[in-house]
């Protein structure tokens, strides 16, 4: 394969501000719960910021860590499937074919990151949100399961530019609107296959660990441990 | 008692076995019409739920799985009512099961079909449900035969045709009798599925004999329908499904919860069909002993699922086991102990204490507690992943799924009610001599 993505996030630059969880929302067309909904758990957001507390009141310390879909390389959603729905293009991406999904949610059941939304409903946008939707991504429609794609629709786009170029895809130059947003500089995206890349070089080093490593899913995001 | 059926005059046997075909009493009506309204209502409610989106029942996230799921479980379980303790009984030779085993063949067979509409009425999209059969298609795509859910589809469709047909082989001479004795659009329908039996002597043999080799098949069909109905869980690595307990320890539970269903279902036939004669409390004893040895074993098999994972200390497994045995789904926890395992115990282990009514009482109960059993199989673990930032807490179902849940025993009732009125829920031809049948 000729490339191979991943994403390393520095959880000591995250400050919780959740301008990626807007972006992500903006570039991928997800939609917007009512509260009352959002009450239930049924809120779509493709990245979370998960937060960790330390501490008793006043003397609190909050942590926040991102998280998305792991594209793990043995994907636990992907076998349990029976529809192929879910599978592993040959970019290491664990995408989600919403016209397969038949919508068991097993795969949702199987994911230990909880990173799969379900389509409870047909989408909706308070106005004038609807009106901004991204062209280069579908809606889902009801019944159907959802995620992270790693913005698969922009590594399209830049792969094509490139190729119409006529040279290789530059480092830096594809990045996910999670990674664009992101004011702290946290999230870094790119190819794992090139050993020069930022994310190559910030995945082997020493601070670099996945998230449930223990249960031998692979991920392919690196979470950058704190060191202050 | 058995022995004094025997000797009972064939005129008075005929009479006692067909009087549930005659023509419907008012209490058979009212039943019949008002188990009938609640699955109407109960279609109404998957039409409401299909039209509006599968957000209309009360999963969330993290809980995607729920009712629908438990009930699923619940009624393959029960399924295993018939046709396994009747293979069993049919292959020990065990005498006394001779009024029970249509009974319980029946009970499968709906239990199948009820239990099996649960996958698709839990899909979000269940228009296009046929992707998950293999069939040749333009993009030469198969379904995925990895996904525990193919091999549930497959392990359930399989049970399904062999119990029919388990079933429906010793009805023959049932129905070839009756066709010769009775007139009007029964005639024909007992003409057409009495396959143009005889009573041959060589028709007689190759009953017996595909009758038996269906015993074993089915026998070997139903141990693997439940274990692979427990490998939708057991094969997601989510805290507490994944367990090498769950083949055997849902087996257990299916068989446990059959007999269960099996006695109350003789009980109600005893009483409304005045069976009394043939369905003795012989029977019932028996069954209630088959039913506490069953008990202890669910019993064991719960003490060894939860011990080993409280003494392990694992962290994952034991948010859900927390969540379950102290945590919001306690009371269901408890309940489900005292349903399975202290009132059957009580109720049955002491010989004073077993009588039918008692019987039927613990049968009652272990139904209830088998139901709650899948409940919190289901969602303890889906309510506890392992990023505490995704738990969600007690699961809260909507009148949709209430009203399908309410809708498909009432299923079960009306396709029980439908089907001892135009079959012989006791075969007939078990208590006659060969030669007597069929011509």
């Amino acid at each position: 394969m000729e490339h191979r993505w991943g994403m390393a996030i520095d959880l000591d630059r995250c400050t919780g501000c959740e301008a990626c969880v807007v972006a992500c929302h903006a570039e991928n067309n997800i939609p917007i719960s009512t509260p009352e909904e959002a009450a239930k758990g049924r809120a779509f957001h493709w990245l979370r910021v998960d937060r960790y507390y330390e501490g008793e009141f006043p003397d609190v310390k909050v942590k926040y860590m991102p998280v998305m879909c792991q594209h793990c390389d043995d994907a636990p959603c992907e076998p349990v499937c029976p529809v192929y729905a879910t599978y592993h293009n040959e970019e290491g991406l664990n995408v989600q074919v919403y016209n397969r999904c038949v919508g068991t949610r097993y795969c949702g059941n199987n994911c230990p990151y909880t990173v799969r939304f379900f389509n409870w409903f047909e989408p909706q946008w308070p106005e004038p949100l609807a009106l901004q939707h991204n062209p280069d991504v579908s809606v889902r429609p009801s019944g159907v399961m959802e995620k992270c794609t790693f913005c698969v629709q922009r590594i399209k786009r830049g792969k094509n530019e490139a190729a119409s170029e006529g040279r290789p895809v530059r480092e830096g130059e594809i990045q996910p609107a999670c990674a664009q947003s992101c004011p702290a500089t946290a999230i870094t995206f790119g190819d794992l296959n090139d050993k020069e890349s930022k994310v190559s070089r910030l995945a082997e080093s020493g601070r670099a660990t996945k998230l449930l490593e223990d249960l031998g899913t692979k991920p392919k995001v690196f979470y950058l441990q704190r060191l202050g | 008692m058995e022995t004094a059926v025997q000797e009972l005059p064939d005129t008075q046997l005929r009479e006692d076995l067909w009087r549930p075909l005659r023509a419907p009493g008012r209490a058979w009506t009212l039943w019949t019409l008002s188990s009938a309204l609640v699955v109407v209502a109960g279609l109404i409610a998957w039409g409401y739920q299909i039209h509006t989106g599968i957000g209309v029942v009360g999963k969330t996230r993290p809980m995607m799985w729920a009712l629908y799921i438990t009930n699923f479980v619940f009624w393959i379980g029960i399924s295993h009512a018939g046709t396994l303790i009747s293979a069993i009984l049919r292959l020990t030779e065990a005498e006394w099961r001779k009024p029970v085993t249509r009974a319980a063949e029946a009970i499968t067979v709906f239990c199948l079909m009820i239990g099996g509409m649960f996958p698709l009425i839990h899909l979000g999209r269940v228009w296009i449900f046929y992707y998950l059969i293999p069939y040749p298609n333009e993009r030469f795509l198969w379904p995925n035969f990895r996904s525990p859910l193919v091999w549930d589809l497959t392990a359930i469709l399989t049970y399904l045709t062999g119990s029919t047909i388990f079933l429906f082989l010793p009805l023959i001479p049932d129905l070839a009798h009756l066709r010769d004795h009775v007139t009007g659009w029964r005639r024909g329908l007992y003409r057409a599925l009495a396959l143009g039996w005889t009573g041959s002597d060589r028709q007689w043999h190759a009953l017996e004999r595909a009758m038996k080799l269906m015993a074993g098949i089915i026998l070997a069909v139903a141990v693997s329908v439940h274990t692979v109905v427990s490998w939708d869980f057991a094969m997601a690595i989510a805290p507490m499904w994944h367990s090498t307990i769950f083949g055997p320890y849902f087996v257990a539970g299916a068989i446990f919860s059959g007999i269960a269903a099996l006695i109350i279902a003789m009980a109600v036939i005893r009483k409304t069909m005045r069976l009394e004669q043939y369905l003795t409390p012989k029977h019932f004893d028996n069954l209630a002993k088959l039913l506490l040895l069953m008990s202890l074993l669910w019993t064991y098999f719960t003490v060894a699922e939860n011990l080993t994972v409280w003494y392990g200390n694992a962290t994952a497994e034991l948010n859900v086991l927390e969540e379950k045995v102290y945590g919001a789904y306690a009371p269901f926890f408890w309940g489900m102990v005292v349903c399975n395992a202290v009132i059957p115990f009580v109720l049955l282990s002491i010989r004073r204490l077993r009588t039918l009514t008692t019987s039927v009482m613990a049968s009652i109960t272990v139904v209830i507690g088998m139901w709650l059993e899948r409940f919190l199989i289901v969602l303890t673990t889906t309510s506890r992943p392992r990023l505490p930032a995704a738990w969600g807490g007690m699961y809260h179902p909507t009148w949709v799924e209430l009203t399908i849940t309410a809708a498909t025993f009432a299923a079960m009732l009306l396709l029980y009610l439908l089907f001892a009125k135009v079959f012989p829920i006791i075969a007939i031809w078990e208590f006659k001599s060969n030669e007597e049948v069929g011509h």
